[in-house]
């Protein structure tokens, strides 16, 4: 019972932890959120990529098109968010280093941010996305046809003649991926560590 | 006199040899109306259901519902080969897919053509200038031979050169963008008809003056004819890497005045020479209206004109050593020089023949007789062996002449009136054949089908009147096969009749089988002009921008135009009385949206479309002033023009862009001064 853990027990949640932050910060060069517009004269569709400091794709037409409805150009969208995210997704991924070595009790709660990272994304966008629907232009040249609305964050939607699907992408799945490790890295702390919610650092030390 | 309904799809044997032409024709006429029995029996054979049912509603026979089969193009589909016509008269260049024979453009050339805004933009303007002669605006061209450039002997679909045989003028076409880029005036012939025909590595681009001129374009008497007059062909130097002619380093070798015709370039083993037919070596001069014989029978007495054998390299290399003489500011290596230093020789040829066609391992040329039944095969080898051994035989112009029989490999007896050779992947050639209005198949040294070599294999009647034939890249060093297309003068009763102007008929022919068969599969008219020859390129060699690479692209000289409007920077601004517009057109609007200036201002329009989607094309049209651009996705535009007349404009977009294209419009207003 008063064994002290072994070191290989606490090397396991570490490494976890590491390639977390590993993938976290890798998620930065990848794009979080995909949308697909179809319609028939565009036959291989067009399609943004969003970044979480960038929008790449067929910005340009979209921004076309949507100047018929009154939507605002896409650059508009989340500046102060894609001004931050480097940086912030950065610190994030030194914090979870950080956690590491961190020997207080309630260290764990430097994970935290990670943890919620994709819901928070997910979130952020789609205030942007009832935003931008629901404020267009009452001026726009097809403002009788087309109504206010709220595109669809993830799944299939229909706005005038275009399908439009949004679906998650590959930064977002690492980002995910990231806050799973954390998960399983605080649980096998927490086994090896008896429901004590400590950094291996703090437990080697006691030891 | 009935036609047969369906004489393209009736196969005929081949004809045996020479029986009297009248017995020919008399069983000709038979053989045409015993297939029509048998051919149209099983209308509809060999399907079920519906497709059954509409083969015999329609009355097709089972040929026709092949035909069909092997021709339709369902939509999405793409064309697995594209054919670049002549526009004959029409001044134009015609593309065209194959199978499905859809025409797919029609290339501004050497006549304004408004969609494109060919002719009306300040760039394509200055380019039809370049090739109109002192103080005539030329507004047309007679367009004859398309060639694609080439690398080692292969079609590499970079560019297409096409001449005007009218105006002896040369023309660029970038197969980036499919415009026209350049049009060279031949400052030393006044028309051509034996170009454009490229070399293997597209060196230099090859027109033959047709009707002989007097040297320099002076005036001189026609009966000085043999002693002032002369024939010309001339080597345009292409630079691939500036993508134009190169005036400068071009020259032409002078010719006797025998009204040189068509021309090939040597490939593989013939690399370096070139090769023209003759068809007046008589030197007629006409005078129908003297009492003389005509043309057409003063140039037709010769059993045997003159094979034009040119050494192209040793020609260069000598104009390269200073022995040119420049007349009208353009090098031009004399008879005398071309005839002393091997340049320049002749073998004798039946009987004003037309097509010289080089096959595709080099080796031989095919003269198709016009006047003589026969294809008659030169041996290149032969041809250098002959120089070698020397002769002491020349032409009144000291031009040495080889022996028919040292240099001939065989004759090929394929029929009347043969004009125009092409081959395939199988081991024949294609001769056109205009008195019989009939293609005919013949073997090389081994074809595919086992014939005798030398000998001809099938006869496939066409409607009407064929001139040249194209095969699916039938000049190169590697033809296709698969396809024949005869472009034929007369299509008589073939289309509803549209009045006394009848389209042309080009006619597609399935030639993937060896021997006897080549089944007709589809008939294109072409009601702008008569094409006359074309080359039939695989699609896939082809590589043509979707959109101009960048915004502000100015085409002509295929980079962004640093004067280029750009989107935030339309503006206009004057300068005296010059007023410079900066104007970007989006869907759908132009900006700016008014124009104000004052009557006499000269007015330049730089419009910009700054659209990136494939097919958002803008025109730009300001009535009154005629003018039309056509504003392609990235592509800057430049306009210049006088407003000499006070009133208000509207400019307006004419291509239809978007939902809201009749509002992309504007007004240009002219006050009074």
């Amino acid at each position: 019972m008063n064994q002290p853990p072994r070191l290989s027990h606490h090397l396991v949640p570490a490494g976890l932890l590491a390639l977390a932050a590993a993938l976290l910060f890798t998620s930065i060069f990848l794009p979080y959120w995909r949308l697909t517009l179809l319609a028939p004269q565009y036959p291989r569709g067009l399609s943004v990529q969003t970044y979480v400091n960038r929008i790449e794709g067929d910005v340009q037409e979209i921004d076309g098109l949507n100047h018929y409805i009154g939507m605002r150009p896409l650059e508009q969208a989340a500046q102060l968010e894609r001004a931050v995210s480097v940086y912030a997704i950065t610190a994030l991924a030194l914090i979870v280093v950080a956690a590491i070595f961190v020997n207080v009790r309630w260290s764990w709660l430097l994970t935290l941010p990670t943890l919620l990272l994709p819901a928070v994304f997910l979130l952020d966008l789609y205030l942007w996305l009832r935003h931008f629907g629901l404020h267009l232009d009452p001026t726009a040249p097809l403002s009788s046809s087309v109504k206010p609305f709220v595109p669809a964050v993830l799944g299939r939607s229909k706005i005038a003649q275009f399908e439009t699907v949004a679906a998650v992408d590959s930064g977002f799945y690492l980002a995910l991926v990231a806050a799973a490790l954390v998960l399983v890295a605080l649980l096998l702390y927490r086994l090896v560590y008896r429901r004590r919610w400590v950094t291996p650092c703090a437990a080697t030390r006691r030891a | 006199m009935t036609h047969p309904p369906r004489p393209l799809h009736d196969q005929q044997d081949a004809a045996s040899p020479t029986p009297p032409k009248v017995v020919i024709l008399f069983v000709t006429l038979l053989l045409s109306l015993f297939p029509l029995a048998a051919a149209q029996a099983p209308a509809g054979a060999g399907l079920s259901g519906e497709a059954a049912s509409v083969a015999e509603a329609r009355g097709l026979a089972t040929e026709d519902v092949l035909a069909a089969l092997k021709t339709y193009v369902p939509s999405g589909q793409l064309d697995d080969y594209v054919m670049f016509s002549s526009g004959g008269q029409s001044g134009q260049v015609l593309v065209t897919g194959l199978p499905s024979m859809r025409l797919l453009k029609v290339i501004g050339v050497f006549t304004p053509e408004p969609w494109q805004g060919w002719g009306y933009s300040s760039g394509s303007k200055e380019i039809l200038a370049a090739g109109s002669g002192d103080g005539v605006q030329l507004t047309w061209g007679d367009t004859h031979h398309p060639a694609i450039s080439e690398t080692a002997g292969d079609y590499d679909g970079q560019f297409l050169f096409v001449n005007d045989k009218a105006n002896a003028r040369v023309a660029v076409i970038d197969l980036r963008d499919f415009e026209t880029k350049q049009i060279v005036k031949n400052p030393v012939a006044n028309n051509d008809h034996g170009g454009a025909y490229v070399t293997p590595d597209t060196e230099w681009v090859i027109e033959g003056a047709q009707y002989s001129v007097p040297l320099g374009g002076d005036y001189a008497s026609i009966d000085e004819y043999t002693e002032k007059y002369r024939g010309m062909v001339t080597f345009w130097k292409f630079d691939r890497e500036a993508g134009r002619i190169d005036p400068a380093a071009s020259f032409a070798l002078e010719l006797p005045p025998y009204w040189q015709d068509i021309a090939d370039a040597g490939k593989l083993s013939s690399d370096g020479w070139v090769f023209l037919n003759s068809i007046n070596t008589e030197n007629a001069t006409g005078g129908i209206e003297m009492g003389h014989a005509p043309f057409e029978l003063g140039a037709s007495q010769n059993e045997f004109d003159y094979l034009h054998i040119v050494n192209l390299e040793k020609a260069a290399g000598l104009v390269a050593s200073g022995r040119a003489e420049t007349i009208n500011g353009f090098q031009v290596l004399p008879l005398e020089v071309a005839a002393a230093e091997g340049v320049l020789f002749f073998a004798p040829e039946p009987k004003s023949p037309h097509g010289v066609d080089v096959t595709p391992d080099g080796n031989f040329i095919a003269v198709a007789g016009k006047l003589s039944p026969y294809v008659t095969i030169y041996s290149f080898a032969k041809i250098q062996e002959a120089i070698a051994k020397g002769t002491t035989e020349t032409d009144a112009y000291g031009v040495p002449v080889l022996a028919f029989d040292d240099v001939v490999e065989a004759q090929v007896e394929v029929g009347l009136g043969p004009l125009h050779t092409q081959f395939d992947d199988k081991g024949y050639g294609y001769t056109s054949l205009f008195l019989e209005s009939a293609v005919t198949r013949w073997s090389l040294t081994d074809p595919a089908g086992g014939e005798a070599p030398w000998s001809l294999v099938a006869k496939q009647p066409v409607n009407y009147n064929p001139g040249h034939i194209a095969t699916a890249e039938g000049d190169t060093v590697s033809p296709d096969g698969n396809y024949l297309v005869a472009l034929n003068k007369w299509s008589v009763d073939r289309f509803v009749n549209v009045g006394p102007l009848l389209p042309q008929n080009l006619q597609l022919i399935d030639i993937s089988q060896p021997g006897e068969t080549m089944p007709g599969l589809y008939d294109m008219p072409i009601g702008v002009a008569e094409p006359h020859y074309a080359q039939i390129i695989k699609a896939d060699k082809l590589n043509a921008w979707e959109v101009y690479p960048e915004t502000g692209w100015d085409s002509r000289i295929q980079a962004v135009d640093p004067n280029a409007a750009m989107p935030g920077e339309e503006r206009v601004e004057r300068d005296g009385d010059s007023v410079h517009v900066w104007m970007t057109a989006a869907r759908s609007r132009f900006n700016p949206e008014r124009i104000e200036i004052k009557k006499g201002d000269r007015v330049t329009l730089h419009v910009t479309n700054i659209e990136r989607a494939r097919d958002a094309i803008h025109g730009f049209a300001i009535p009154d002033y005629n003018i039309n651009v056509s504003l392609e996705p990235g592509e800057a535009e430049t306009i210049e023009f006088t407003a000499d007349r006070e009133g208000v404009f509207t400019y307006y977009c004419s291509e239809f862009c978007s939902a809201l294209h009749l509002e992309m419009a504007g007004y240009l207003m002219v006050s009074p001064n």
